[in-house]
């Protein structure tokens, strides 16, 4: 077991958990997230996500091990850690009868808030996640994606120094979650130490710094987001050229492979340690004219098939 | 730097928006949590007192109307405090945002006094209600008001308490309701309310002496008519007993996290 350092915002060390129907959903978990990092828990389904998050926020209780959130034990400083935590579910957990300002305005007052601090607080929230217009409806009448802004306007009505995540933009549309991505990026600028689950592998690669992966209750990956990009071996290109493709291009180079998709497109595989420039310049030479190039996998995708697998 | 525990004042405001969310919640829904015992109440006056009890005459030293009005009253409380509770915290556990108040840092005693305060808040505006409709049918005036309100709060009370300890319990929307049929209404009707233990046998007594609910009705009876069929200081005394003996039992399993936590 490795020692605890103060400077992180959450310190996990040997947690397991070990459900009444016998189903081990953490087999001793190590994992630090350091203050105002962003930081990405990855995992199938059932991999123990949610439960982690479930035994930091206490509405799981650890089989054993420890949790410390900024130094203080979770399980001997209740109020300290709880202040510090804000916690958004996967599953919408408001009363669906309440209206949207008395839900964050209701939350304020567990925290202590009340009055003017809890109305200012609560439309400043409400303000950020475009719900202000929103605050006398009942929140049933509220869209999904709605909803999940709601939950993260909840949790930070107390502003916590930690905010947890747990797929926050799951079904929400693509646009939106955009904005979300934007406004947890400028929280995270101010201070905010972020932790967030997701399915969504791209949500992760953009916003976070690290990342740990966690398969089968087991951390099976802990590291920059940099570092596990760097352990993709190739890469593959796709190209659209802006006229026809007489023929497929050709390079003199073992390591770049390429093959025809259609007419106007060709995918070329070739090692992430080297730059592209080139391929460029020898398209160039080919009167070869480049309209747009993207990547044709997920990165991560791959990395963490790959994780899941090793 | 916070200390580690919630200050004083921020408990009290966690008690506050606790007990207004409950009390938001109940007149939120008036007509299914005001109206009925209102109604239900109204007929058992003017069918068991005017219409029926006529016919019976005098009970305990009392017009038969004048004799039921504290025990409808007090069943009214009894049954509102109670499903106030029982509705609201398995309510709030179904839909899950219980989560909202078990992830702060509210204390569970805090969390336990917030929901018990929103069910006497709902068994006296009942009882307040009935009490109301009750100058209808009869001319009541109360012989010890101070008694009156210290029973209606006990009791309130304890069966918000006891509503308490059901919603942690049920599973289903079905687990809250069986209590109060099938324990609830029989300790209820067989309480006092609509007649002495007097006219029982003896036996009949000394089983009814079992039933809570029967110091409950008759020490509001003494409160409001000066007549009662047990002795009040015992009657004070065991609704004190159940009171912290519920309480005790609840914030236990709060802090066990039955029902609430995996």
């Amino acid at each position: 077991m490795q020692s605890i350092s103060p400077k992180n915002a959450i310190s996990i060390r040997g947690l397991t958990k070990t459900y009444a129907n016998g189903f081990q959903a953490l087999k001793g978990i190590d994992l630090d997230v350091k203050e105002n990092d962003f930081f990405a828990l990855l995992g199938p389904n059932g991999a123990g996500k949610s439960t982690i998050i479930g035994i930091i926020s206490t509405l799981v209780r650890a089989s054993s091990g420890a949790i410390q959130v900024f130094g203080q034990d979770v399980a001997t400083h209740v109020y300290e850690t709880k202040l510090s935590l804000g916690i958004v579910p996967q599953e919408i957990n408001f009363s669906q009868f309440e209206k949207v300002g008395d839900i964050v305005i209701t939350q304020a007052g567990y925290y202590g808030l009340r009055g003017d601090l809890a109305k200012q607080r609560a439309e400043k929230y409400l303000r950020k996640l475009d719900l202000w217009e929103k605050r006398d409806n009942r929140s049933r009448m509220l869209s999904g994606g709605m909803k999940r802004r709601l939950m993260i306007a909840r949790a930070l009505v107390h502003e916590p120094r930690l905010l947890i995540l747990d797929e926050p933009t799951a079904g929400v549309d693509i646009e939106l979650r955009r904005s979300m991505w934007e406004f947890l990026q400028e929280l995270n600028r101010n201070g905010t130490t972020i932790i967030l689950t997701t399915h969504y592998l791209e949500e992760a690669e953009s916003l976070c710094r690290n990342i740990a992966i966690i398969n089968q209750g087991q951390i099976v990956e802990n590291t920059s987001m940099r570092k596990l990009l760097d352990k993709l071996a190739r890469q593959t290109l796709v190209f659209d050229t802006c006229d026809e493709l007489e023929s497929a291009p050709t390079f003199n180079d073992p390591d770049i492979l390429c093959t025809t998709i259609d007419s106007h497109s060709f995918e070329i595989s070739l090692s992430t340690s080297r730059d592209i420039n080139g391929i460029y310049a020898a398209l160039s030479e080919q009167g070869i004219l480049i309209r747009g190039m993207r990547n044709k996998t997920n990165r991560l995708e791959e990395l963490f098939l790959s994780s899941l697998k090793n | 730097m916070p200390g580690n525990s919630m200050l004083t004042n921020h408990k009290y405001i966690a008690f506050e928006t606790i007990l207004i969310k409950e009390i938001r919640r109940f007149t939120r829904i008036w007509l299914q949590t005001l109206v009925p015992p209102a109604i239900t109440i109204g007929l058992y006056f003017l069918i068991f007192g005017n219409l029926i009890g006529g016919r019976i005459g005098q009970m305990g030293g009392f017009d038969y109307v004048d004799f039921i009005v504290p025990g409808l009253i007090m069943m009214a409380v009894i049954q509102n405090a109670y499903a106030n509770v029982s509705s609201s915290f398995f309510s709030n556990k179904f839909q899950r945002c219980i989560e909202e108040i078990l992830v702060s840092p509210v204390p569970n005693y805090i969390i336990l006094l917030g929901f018990v305060a929103g069910g006497m808040a709902r068994g006296v505006a009942v009882g307040l209600i009935v009490t109301a409709m009750s100058f209808f049918f009869t001319s009541l005036h109360i012989e010890h008001v101070f008694l009156t309100l210290l029973v209606v709060l006990l009791t309130s009370m304890v069966f918000s308490l006891a509503g308490f300890i059901n919603a942690l319990y049920a599973n289903t929307f079905d687990d809250i309701s069986i209590i109060p049929t099938f324990v609830l209404t029989p300790l209820i009707y067989l309480g006092g309310v609509f007649y002495s233990i007097e006219l029982l046998p003896t036996f009949g007594q000394w089983i009814s002496a079992l039933n809570p609910v029967l110091y409950m009705v008759n020490t509001f009876r003494y409160g409001i008519l000066g007549t009662s069929d047990v002795n009040i200081l015992w009657a004070l005394f065991m609704l004190g007993v159940f009171s912290a003996g519920l309480f005790g039992v609840a914030l236990y399993l709060l802090r066990k996290g039955t029902g609430l936590r995996q």
